[in-house]
């Protein structure tokens, strides 16, 4: 009785399954093969310093690194004069955020975000509170998103700068992004927003959308770790303080010697976005959608965080009550799933952006994100999907929990004893 | 975490995963723990007319750990009297499975649900 589902799937031949599968794309992608293919001459024979101005060796790397400027600025609709190659997102956010509060402190002191952004982030806008500035955290509703009525509030004529991501990294709702930005600039603010999880995912235009700084981060987008860019506005111009001093490359924002190949990867990185996004989210759209639907079809109880809609194609962040989260991670070892909740030796931390929802804290446990991306295949879906519904089967099957809620008995009524 | 291979084992492989009918006079139940602490243990014994338990069954939501020690423990205590049944320690439990110091309050668990369905057996037949 207890032991069932899951052996079945033990035993079954499945051809083409490498295991684990990887279903944490939010954390980040595999290189593309395309991206590794142009990214090679420059870790070889085009070995030169892009900010050589003297010979062909200098010339050949700046050239390659001003086009892949090119197809990052394209893929947001923006100039390549106005794309700054920075680390990665991380390097981005602080650079946005710390860049523009300290270039007009003396004017505006006051930042508003959100509490379910990156913890680099919220981190970065810590760091400036110690500095003097006041910093509001709004609140998300329920689903996730946040209430504009509650921005508007919140946006003063000292603002200097509103920050909001684009697409949350744990369960995968879009913000409405154009909106949120022209609220920060009937108060005269910035507008910057994470697009980490954005880019490459959802269409991204800077002026359409009232954009005034971007992060991007390139291995969220199947090209390499270590690069991100940030945008930055020419028209009307944001201006920056740098946060790393040196020969003044990247128009003084960012010095530095570049990489040329880590540029190109995230420039080819791009330009495929730009040409296969639209393609690749009806696709993953139906992997998630067959996903979840075999897995609501077998298992009650089963909750989807965040909005329904508003959302990315490529990530399901789903909560199983009552069986307990650190049984059911054990379980599935043959998913590469991150856990709502961060496994700490001791106890079970239930994700801050959870809690923000007002997810309840043992359903919090038990939630897991499912991350699809560029190469997921249905046969994955498949059998991520049997893996799950069998082992939450099983751990219900052996739940005395799940027995009186099946008995009719609310388990809120019962006197547990503390310990 | 790296789990010992017993203990393993006994999360992937329960033994006595069940139910007896709580009403029954040879049967004494234990409902332990609190789904707050994340976990529960509900074990269950059946007692033969001689006052040996035949048959022992559980539910456990929790951890792998709180899984293992509890099916340990249903196995443990067939063919005992309920006495000898009592005198089973966590440490016997914790030792068995080879648990990391964070999870010995499992065992200590599966240790007070043998306690408290002794206890219900007992009360059930008016002995203390
Ligand atoms: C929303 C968001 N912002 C920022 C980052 C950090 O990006 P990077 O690893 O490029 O520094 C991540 C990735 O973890 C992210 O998901």
């Amino acid at each position: 009785m207890a032991d069932g589902n899951s052996d079945q799937i033990g035993g079954e031949v499945r051809p083409n399954i490498q295991l684990p599968i990887y279903l944490d794309y939010q954390a980040t992608t595999p290189l593309d093969p395309r991206v590794l293919d142009a990214m090679m001459p420059y870790f070889t024979g085009k070995f030169g310093n892009p900010h050589s101005r003297s010979h062909s060796y200098g010339w050949d790397a700046e050239e390659a690194v001003e086009a892949a400027r090119e197809q990052v600025a394209k893929l947001i609709n923006a100039d390549p004069r106005e794309i700054i190659f920075t680390s990665g997102a991380t390097e981005s956010n602080n650079l946005a955020i710390k860049g523009a509060a300290l270039f007009n402190k003396d004017r505006r002191n006051e930042i508003v975000t959100v509490v379910t952004e990156h913890k680099c982030v919220l981190d970065t806008c810590r760091h400036l509170e110690q500095e003097g500035f006041k910093v509001t955290y709004l609140p998300v509703k329920q689903n996730g998103l946040i209430d504009l009525d509650e921005l508007r509030a919140a946006v003063t004529d000292k603002t200097v700068l509103v920050s909001v991501m684009a697409v949350n990294n744990e369960i995968g709702v879009i913000q409405p992004i154009a909106e949120i930005a022209k609220i920060a600039h009937e108060k005269g603010a910035l507008f910057h927003t994470d697009c980490a999880q954005a880019v490459g995912k959802i269409p991204l235009d800077v002026g359409a959308m009232g954009i005034d700084l971007m992060s991007i981060s390139g291995h969220k987008i199947y090209g390499p770790k270590g690069i991100g860019a940030l945008y930055v506005r020419r028209k009307p111009r944001v201006r920056l303080v740098a946060q790393m001093n040196g020969g003044g490359q990247e128009r003084g924002m960012r010095s530095g010697t570049l990489s040329p190949a880590l540029c190109v990867g995230i420039g080819e990185a791009c330009r495929i976005a730009r040409e296969e996004m639209a393609a690749e989210a009806v696709r993953l759209d139906a992997l998630a959608h067959r996903f979840y639907d075999k897995v609501k079809a077998k298992l009650p109880d089963v909750f989807l965080n965040g909005d329904e809609t508003q959302r990315i194609p490529g990530n399901l962040n789903l909560s199983f009550a009552y069986v307990e989260g650190e049984s059911l991670i054990m379980g599935i070892k043959d998913l590469a799933v991150s856990s709502g909740s961060a496994c700490t030796s001791a106890s079970l931390e239930p994700s801050y952006v959870l809690r923000a929802l007002g997810v309840e804290e043992e359903l919090a446990h038990t939630s897991i994100r499912f991350g699809f991306g560029r190469f997921t295949t249905e046969a994955e879906i498949d059998y991520a999907a049997e893996t799950i519904i069998g082992r939450v089967s099983k751990l219900r099957e052996m739940s005395p929990l799940w027995e009186m809620v099946q008995e009719g008995i609310d388990i809120k009524s019962i006197q547990w004893a503390d310990h | 975490m790296a789990y010992s291979e017993k203990l393993v084992d006994h999360y992937e492989n329960p033994r006595n995963v069940g139910s007896f009918d709580k009403g029954d006079d040879s049967v004494g139940t234990g409902l332990v723990g609190a789904p707050a602490c994340g976990d529960v243990m509900k074990l269950q014994i059946k007692v033969s007319p001689e006052g040996l338990i035949e048959d022992a069954k559980f539910k456990t939501f929790g951890c792998g750990s709180a899984i293992a020690s509890s099916s340990l423990v249903t196995e443990w205590v067939k063919g005992k009297s309920l006495d000898e049944a009592a005198t089973i320690k966590n440490t016997d439990i914790a030792q068995h499975l080879a648990l990391p110091p964070v999870k010995i309050h499992c065992s200590v668990l599966a240790e007070d649900a043998i306690k408290a369905a002794i206890a219900d057996y007992k009360a059930k037949h008016g002995q203390s």
